[in-house]
């Protein structure tokens, strides 16, 4: 099953090397991972997304909370959560294209960012899920490049991820 | 308040930290330490002749002790050299300090001479790591590193420090902290109440009780409490390589050690339990065999310090992490006030049904019953090397090993009844540790008997370290059981590879050892007959003020037993002799 991971770690180098490592050496997968100062500028908050059974999860979970550098752990995917990810793509758009790729893009309520002979940049944010759907609904041949940030986090309601 | 330079702020912190031996080798980066450990500071430091030995000996140190021990090695090749020893004590949660030099602070990622990425090189196998930034944030440093080492599960700890934060002509206010707090770090302090009580009940109501304790028994200062408990309730304990010692092995409940070459009966008790209390253990792989047939009517009680221990394995059914110490107070507290108020208490019935089951094992197959190899050799056995020494030393040696059959045969034969006197690498498993690692012990223990048992294998990985005994002065007893094989890698060949002894042999190579000691200074003897045998130990062991190499040739044909079988095998299924087997 796929979870979301945030962690509070120390901002101070070598702690996402820690954090890296030990999915590494201890064969977990990480499918995305996004890391950035927080509004305390000691502490970096670091998403990650993983898959494997309630087990593993809770041997990575428990894997982490072990490492020095890293402050708390909470697996958002066990509560309710908002998820997103920010995507940028660039897709060919000629001729006739160009009108169909810029409906597409409303209908998912991203936007074209820069504009090229050719070509548009659109910029997408949303679920995981949504930002795959993008991808399917114009797809494959159109897209020239894709970049996305990986899976950021936040619980919903009162519950908040602080010291 | 003092001025002192970053060089002399490291010699002062580890001064203040009570630090009674540093085990180092010096290099460029490292000077500037040097040059202030040379003018003022107390500590004795021993040179080794390379930085793994630093490690082992520092590793020695503190299992004996319990006081975390420090290596100071220059960087790149000296650091690399460390990794090893570095990587044994994590993996058997031992505390070690590891001061590391560095190339200077603009050079680095540079590719600069002897230069190497310590930290990341160490990451996967420290339990923390600090890279110096600036001179006054070291004694700090230094604070927590000996902090996070030695709290929570032990581990070794490396502070990597670039030559130019030790420069002499920059003085920096010195003040070391009483105490640090990290607020990312907290290890437990006491085991949950209701799981504690919720454990007791289930092992007081057992019919088939195993208590399986391991090295966290020890490093956690629990040996007395937890044969407390075994002796109350008059339950069988088994012990881990790690944990031999935790548990007197004379006690007539110690069913032995368990795992791969454990002991029949502690394999069978635990195969057929119906409660296992498993403390300061990890349910490694060396112990479970197959993981799905591991103990099938067992239920589970794990306490453990560190809780990624708890079912990584094998799930837990009461899981408790604490500290051992304190857990094994909460659970004898708990088991007088379940017979003091309840007036429940362990089945004695059921309990002396399972003790006499236990002892048809050991009558059967038991290593101490009666001899399980054969007396009728002309040459001499290893396992009669180490029953011999046993009775020599009567049972009161420092043992250190090496890895291998000779440690296993240590590990079954020779009968610990105190902790912190078998000291070996059981995690790692790392050939070279056992004569090092006698070194730290000695000159911890400078009026006792250490006694290194090794083979000519392993003891060839390290066996530059006679010059470090010559220049310290330090009298260990090398009992190198020479069988002119790797054995445990002859052994699998024999089971495994239909006796294809591949590179397992040195083809006549083998120096003469008694010569090579002598060369340094030492006292060597050789030993070929089982009549010379006992003489022989007894002789080395009153030469108090010599290193004693002994060469003591054995039958390279013995195999240690029981084994396991595996794969897809159960703790049950072992080989007991070349033909027979469970």
């Amino acid at each position: 099953m796929r979870r979301i991971l945030s962690l509070l770690m120390e901002n101070e180098p070598g702690a996402l090397s820690r954090v890296v490592g030990l999915f590494a050496q201890r064969g977990y997968n990480i499918d995305s991972l996004n890391v950035a100062e927080t509004e305390d500028v000691t502490l970096s908050r670091l998403t990650l997304t993983t898959h494997g059974d309630d087990r593993k999860i809770e041997q990575i979970t428990k894997q982490l909370n072990k490492l020095v550098d890293v402050v708390k752990v909470v697996d958002l995917t066990e509560g309710a959560h908002i998820e997103r990810d920010l995507m940028l793509v660039k897709v060919r758009a000629s001729g006739s294209q160009r009108e169909e790729i810029k409906r597409t893009t409303d209908i998912f309520r991203g936007q074209v960012i820069d504009v090229g002979a050719t070509l548009y940049t659109i910029q997408l944010l949303g679920t995981r899920d949504k930002l795959d759907a993008f991808l399917k609904a114009v797809g494959e041949a159109q897209i020239i490049e894709v970049v996305r940030t990986g899976v950021s986090g936040i619980a919903r309601g009162e519950k908040v991820l602080s010291l | 308040m003092e001025l002192l330079s970053g060089g002399e702020m490291v010699a002062r912190a580890l001064e203040d930290e009570g630090v009674e031996f540093i085990f180092g080798y010096p290099g460029g980066a490292v000077l500037h330490i040097y040059d202030a450990l040379h003018k003022n500071c107390h500590i004795p430091h021993i040179l080794v002749r390379h930085e793994q030995a630093a490690t082992h000996a520092a590793d020695g140190y503190t299992r004996s002790t319990g006081r975390t021990g420090v290596v100071l090695v220059t960087s790149g090749p000296g650091a690399t050299n460390a990794i090893t020893g570095i990587a044994t004590a994590y993996m058997d949660s031992i505390p070690m300090v590891v001061l590391s030099g560095q190339v200077q602070s603009h050079l680095i990622g540079e590719d600069a001479f002897q230069e190497t990425d310590m930290v990341g090189i160490s990451r996967p196998i420290v339990k923390h790591s600090f890279m110096v930034k600036c001179a006054e944030d070291i004694p700090v440093m230094i604070k927590k590193a000996f902090h996070i080492a030695a709290s929570g599960r032990p581990g070794p700890v490396v502070i990597d420090i670039p030559k130019d934060i030790t420069r002499p002509d920059e003085k920096f206010e010195y003040k070391y902290p009483d105490s640090v707090k990290l607020r990312s770090y907290s290890p437990s302090t006491r085991g949950h109440t209701g799981q504690i009580k919720k454990a007791v009940r289930a092992l007081v109501a057992a019919k088939r009780p195993v208590i399986y304790a391991g090295g966290g028994v020890i490093q956690g200062g629990g040996s007395e409490l937890l044969t407390e408990l075994a002796r109350k309730l008059n339950y069988p304990v088994t012990n881990t390589l790690m944990g031999l010692g935790c548990f007197p092995a004379t006690d007539e409940r110690f069913i032995g050690m368990l795992g791969m070459h454990g002991f029949y009966e502690a394999n069978m008790a635990m195969h057929e339990s119906d409660v296992i209390l498993g403390i300061g253990v990890r349910f490694d792989d060396r112990v479970t065999n197959t993981l799905n047939k591991f103990c099938p009517d067992a239920t589970i009680i794990h306490v453990d310090i560190d809780p990624t221990s708890i079912s990584k394995t094998i799930a837990a059914d009461i899981p408790i992490v604490g500290p051992v110490d304190s857990v094994l107070t909460d659970m004898l507290n708990q088991v007088d006030s379940l017979r003091e108020k309840e007036e429940v208490e362990p089945d004695a019935a059921a309990i002396e049904r399972w003790w006499q089951r236990i002892n048809e094992w050991r009558a059967n197959h038991g290593l101490w019953n009666e001899p399980q190899y054969s007396q009728d050799s002309e040459q001499i056995k290893p396992q009669q090397v180490i029953e011999t020494l046993y009775q020599v030393t009567k049972g009161e040696a420092y043992v250190t090993s090496d890895v291998g059959q000779h440690q296993m045969f240590a590990a079954q034969y020779y009968r610990f009844d105190e902790p912190r006197r078998w000291i070996n690498s059981g995690g790692l498993g790392t050939m070279g540790f056992g004569f090092p690692a006698a070194m730290g012990v000695k000159l911890a223990h400078p009026d006792r008997d250490v006694v290194c048992i090794t083979g000519e294998g392993s003891i060839q990985m390290n066996i530059q370290e006679m010059s470090t005994c010559t220049q310290y002065d330090i009298p260990v007893v090398i009992i190198n059981m020479n069988n002119g094989y790797l054995g445990m890698v002859k052994q699998w060949q024999d089971m495994q590879y239909e006796g294809r002894h591949s590179q397992s042999t040195y083809q006549d190579s083998l120096p003469d050892f008694v010569k090579l000691a002598e060369a340094y200074g030492h006292v060597g003897m050789r030993v070929d007959t089982l009549q010379e045998l006992e003489p022989a130990l007894r002789k080395a062991l009153s030469m108090k003020d010599k290193l004693v190499f002994m060469d003591i040739y054995v039958d390279p044909a013995e195999h240690v037993y029981p084994m396991q079988i595996a794969p897809n095998g159960s703790m049950a299924d072992m080989w007991l002799s070349k033909t027979e087997r469970t």
